[in-house]
Order: C-alpha cells, then structure tokens, then sequence
C-alpha cells in the first residue's frame, strides 16, 4: 500500500538568523505515514515539529532529501494536487480577518477546482457538511473575529475536512478547547479515521493526547528523531527526562492501558 | 443566493446607477443645451451639424467615458492594494504609487513622444513604468519579516509620493514652461475628451488591468489567510501577488497618463462596497469598477458645473471628501475592517 507521505532522508535548514545564534536544522528525518495510520509527532519547543509541517504543506521545501505524497515526488506532483491530499490544520485564523465562518471554510474547496470563479453547488454542499461534522453550522453566518477561540479552531478543522484530504495534518488541535469539546474532537477524529480511512499526522505538546489517539509516536528532539515507535515505547521516562529535561512519571492509564505521562513537579527548593 | 447570483444583481443595480449618472452628466454643462437635444444627439436623430452636436458628443460624450473609466480603474486598483498589502488604507495615491506614475508621465512629456495615438501609448507606457518603480520602493521599504505593518507601509508611501513630486517640481523648473502647457491642472487630476482613437488606449489598458486583479480574486481572498495559509491551499502565493500588482500598477498609470493623479477614489469606492457587500474580491471588485467609474463621473459633472464657466479640478473635490473619510478610517475602522 502506497504511503500517504514519505520522508526521505529529509533535511532542511533555516537561513542563518540572529547573531550568535546557530541556525535551526532539521537533519535526515525519514518516516512514513501509512493510510489510516494516526501518527502523533511530539517533542519540545524547537525539535522541529513546525518545520515538518511546513515541509509537508510545502510552505519550504527540503534541502536534500525527498518528500513523497501518494507515491510520488511532492516537487513534481504540484502545490494543488498536495493540497487535495492533505490539509493542514493551523492553530488560528489571522488577526483581523473579515470572512465569515461559512466563506472560510469553503475556501478549503480552492485545490479542487483552483480555475472555477464561484464555488459550485457541490462545494457548498461539502462545507455544509464539514461546518455540521464539527458542529458549527449554526455559525456560518458569524464574522470570525466574533468567535471564541474554541469555536475558531473547530472552524478551521471544518475547513480542513472540506478540503476532502486523505491526509489531515493537526497543529495543536486543541489547544483552545475546553474539555467537552477536546472529547468530542477526539472523538470527531477517530470517527473520520475508522470511517473513512483518514490518515492522521498529529502535532501537540499534549503527550498524553499523543499517546491516546496515536498507533505511533515519533519523537523528534533538536531537529532529528530520537525515536519512532508504538506509544509505549517512545514513552519511556528515562528517554523522556533525558529530551525534556525534567523529571517525568509514566504510567498506565488506568481504563485504556495506554501510557500517560506526568511531570514531577519541581518544587524550587 | 448563490455567489453569482448576489454578483449579477449588484452589478445590474450599479450599472444602472452608472447609466443614470451618465444620461444626467451628458444632460448639465456650461453650455446650455435642451434636454430634448441631447437625447436626440445621442440617439441618432439629432441635426448633422450645429455647436450643440459637438458639445454633446465631442466634449461631454468622451469626457464622461473618460471620468468612468478612470474612477473604475483608480477604485479596482485600490481594491488590489488594500488586497495585497490586507491594509484597508491602501491606495494608489497614499501608496506613492500615483505620484512615481506621474513622475514617468512628466518625464514622457518633456521628452515629447510625439502626437496622437503615438503620445497616448507612450505616456501610458511611461505611467506604468513610474508606478511599477514606485511600487517597488514603497514594497522594499516597508516589507519586514513580519509582512506589511500598517503605519510602516503608509510612511512608506508619503515618503516615497514626496521624492516622486520633488523629482517632478524639477523636471518642471528646467524645463522650458511653453513646452509644459496644462502640467499644473493635469497634476491636480482632471478629466479633460479625450479624442476616440486615445480613449480605446485607455479602455484597452484598463480592461488588462482589471482582467489581471479580477482574475486572481479568489486566490486573492485566501491571502487573507496570510500567506503561508494561502501555500497551504495550493495557491501560489507569488505569482498571485504579483498579477495584482501588476495589474493595480496598470490601472494607476494608465489613469495617471490620462487625467492626472486623482487621489482618494482608490480608498473611498472599496471601502464604501467592503462596508455594504462584505470582503469577497469577487464581488467587491466588480462593484468597485462599476461605483468608482459613477463616483468619478459625478464628482467630474460637479466639478465643471458648480463654477461654470470656470472649472475645479476633479482631484481636488475628490480630495475634499476622501481626506476627512481617510482621518474617520484611520480613527475608527483600522482595527476591523481588514480586507
């Protein structure tokens, strides 16, 4: 079965910034994401998460190394055609911008037909959809900058899903929710990925997230991965304390079995 | 309602308004002319000769084609700017760009180019050039790791408007006065007939110019996004952003090379449609094109009828309204009506 997305050897360097300070790399990644594989990359501030992401959405582009999407060169397959296999979940929407809910998310319908002038019929239909699978179709109306962080980001998750993408790539995806509605957009995306077999790359400093939703974790620490495996591998508190620096407990969650993982809080003496 | 349908009948009740403003701007002028006569020349069935035959068709006709043309163009141009930079006080006039565009058209002048078609094309060719070069300087000098701040990139543009009007008070001050006629009145903005062969120079090049903005209009609405969430929706981010500048350079030099540097159009027109029609470049441009080209033409029969015989220059009524409403924007509206 061909991969949804393939890193080969991938290496990426940012242009050398501030004095002093060594440019951030990120050096030979190679992991690949099969289809319906919920796959959670974590690691601390600065390991490279976002630089992947970028990578993959094709905001950079890799300096040695290759970067498959559905069994062919990213380079060669185009900006649209990556955009219909897999869509990127940003944290938020900009500052100030004036779309309402309904027009943002059926701009997740651009890759499908880039040249059409009007979304089609068809394309309202599938953000009607989405708004409802996320459960903001009463917002449609809304301005964005009238909504709530938490409704936001259910927004923009909405138009992922319109994007229709085989791939769905999450950025901290609940980071503004509260409870209930982490529980339902867990549940939203095991739902989508059972279902209909969507492949699921989940970026969060939340390893307990992590390690619930994901069937393997990759580890990345200073730009290179520490490890690649199942959750109760990765989660190892020694490997943990030695990437994180700090002291970490990891038990067993007591109703699923999966790891969970507590920090030891210091307690400043 | 559908996109296209909103957009057929915003355009349908604008260009009935833009019918209704132009019969009644063919109807007023200094010379009197009966109302019954004009409809008569303008149908066809008017005398063959007579002095009313050419005030109406060879003084008022070319000249309200000309304010609708220049009021469309300045108002899309605007739109693409504001677009562009998601800055809601950009504008052709506020951005320098004007300014380097009238700088190339001086220096077109005092070169002289020739006459006739020859004049028109250079000229154009000339006020492109100057507000794609102005363009540039205001896009250097104000883009930052962080995109386009908004006070850094206006600061940008009135520095850049002044070098552009020094260098243009020098071209005027070597150059001998004769050969520099109407300068003055032409650097204030006003419409002036404009003879048919120059004005198809004139709707052909403001045709491209709105063909290139209002073609990219929906990748343009996804920059809203910011850029790299524009990439992630497979636009190319690039290539969009630079269609609409081109395109709004277009637009401000062909205007420039014609009737002058008119200033504000490119910030009242779109803001006035973003405000009653809501964001979407699909329709806000359209809108734009059709309510800048009426806006112009009425300020335009204002100007030449509220001092008859004595004429004002259309630049400087426009600017009367546009500088208190760009103090009320930049009051009031900065923080939320980002295009």
């Amino acid at each position: 079965m061909t991969a949804l997305t393939e890193f080969r050897d991938v290496s990426f360097a940012y242009p050398a910034g501030a004095k002093g300070r060594a440019p951030f790399e990120l050096r030979e990644l190679s992991f690949a994401l099969a289809p319906g594989e919920v796959l959670g990359l974590i690691g601390p501030n600065a390991a490279g998460k976002t630089t992947v992401i970028r990578l993959l959405s094709r905001v950079l582009r890799p300096s040695r190394g290759t970067i498959m999407v559905a069994g062919e060169p990213a380079e060669s397959l185009g900006r649209v055609a990556v955009a219909r296999r897999i869509a990127v979940v940003p944290q938020d929407v900009p500052q100030g911008f004036p779309y309402t809910v309904e027009q943002l998310v059926l701009m997740g319908r651009f890759p499908h037909a880039p040249a059409r002038f009007f979304e089609s019929r068809e394309d309202l239909r599938i953000a009607r959809a989405a708004m409802a699978m996320t459960g903001v179709e009463a917002l449609a109306a809304e301005p964005l900058d009238r909504l709530s962080g938490g409704e936001r980001q259910r927004v923009v998750l909405a138009r992922a899903l319109a994007q229709e993408p085989r791939l769905l790539v999450l950025d901290e995806p609940t980071s503004h929710l509260d409870l209930r509605y982490q529980a339902e957009c867990v549940a939203l995306l095991r739902r989508l990925n059972r279902d209909r077999g969507l492949g699921i790359l989940l970026v969060s400093h939340d390893l307990n997230l992590a390690a619930e939703v994901s069937d393997r974790l990759l580890l990345l620490a200073g730009g290179a991965a520490v490890r690649l495996g199942a959750p109760e591998d990765v989660l190892q508190e020694s490997l943990l304390e030695a990437v994180y620096g700090c002291r970490v407990s990891v038990d067993k969650h007591p109703a699923t079995g999966r790891p969970t993982v507590s920090v030891l809080w210091p307690d400043g003496r | 309602m559908t996109g296209g349908a909103r957009l057929l009948w915003v355009c349908g009740g604008l260009l009935a308004l833009l019918v209704a403003v132009a019969i009644g701007s063919l109807l007023v002028g200094a010379a009197p002319v009966p109302p019954g006569a004009v409809l008569d020349l303008l149908t066809g069935r008017g005398p063959a000769g007579g002095s009313d035959r050419t005030v109406v068709l060879s003084i008022r006709l070319p000249r309200v084609a000309a304010a609708m043309l220049a009021g469309g163009a300045l108002a899309v141009a605007g739109a693409g700017f504001q677009a562009l930079t998601r800055n809601p006080l950009a504008e052709p006039s506020i951005l320098g760009v004007s300014g380097g565009a009238a700088f190339g058209v001086v220096l077109a002048q005092v070169s002289g180019l020739g006459q006739g078609v020859v004049e028109a094309l250079g000229l154009t060719v000339f006020g492109f050039t100057g507000a794609v070069a102005a363009g540039a300087a205001v896009y250097l000098i104000a883009s930052s790791a962080a995109g386009f701040p908004v006070h850094t990139l206006l600061l940008a543009g009135v520095i850049v408007g002044i070098f552009f009007s020094a260098a243009i008070t020098v071209l005027i001050s070597i150059v001998d006065a004769n050969r520099l006629g109407g300068v003055i009145h032409w650097l204030l903005g006003s419409v002036a007939p404009i003879p048919p062969s120059q004005l198809g120079i004139f709707a052909l090049a403001t045709a491209a110019g709105v063909w290139l903005v209002l073609g990219q209009a929906r990748a343009l609405n996804l920059l809203a996004l910011g850029e790299e969430g524009a990439l992630e929706l497979g636009v190319d981010a690039l290539r969009v952003k630079r269609r609409i500048f081109v395109g709004a350079a277009l637009l401000t030099g062909t205007v420039v090379a014609f009737v002058g540097p008119i200033g504000f159009i490119g910030l009242i027109v779109p803001q006035v449609f973003r405000m009653l029609l809501g964001p979407d470049n699909r329709v806000l441009v359209p809108a734009a094109l059709l309510g800048g080209g009426a806006f112009l033409l009425a300020a335009d029969t204002l100007a030449r009828t509220v001092v008859a015989p004595a004429e004002l220059s259309v630049g400087v009524l426009t600017s009367f309204c546009g500088a208190p409403f760009f103090i009320w924007l930049l009051r009031s509206r900065v923080a939320r009506v980002t295009p």
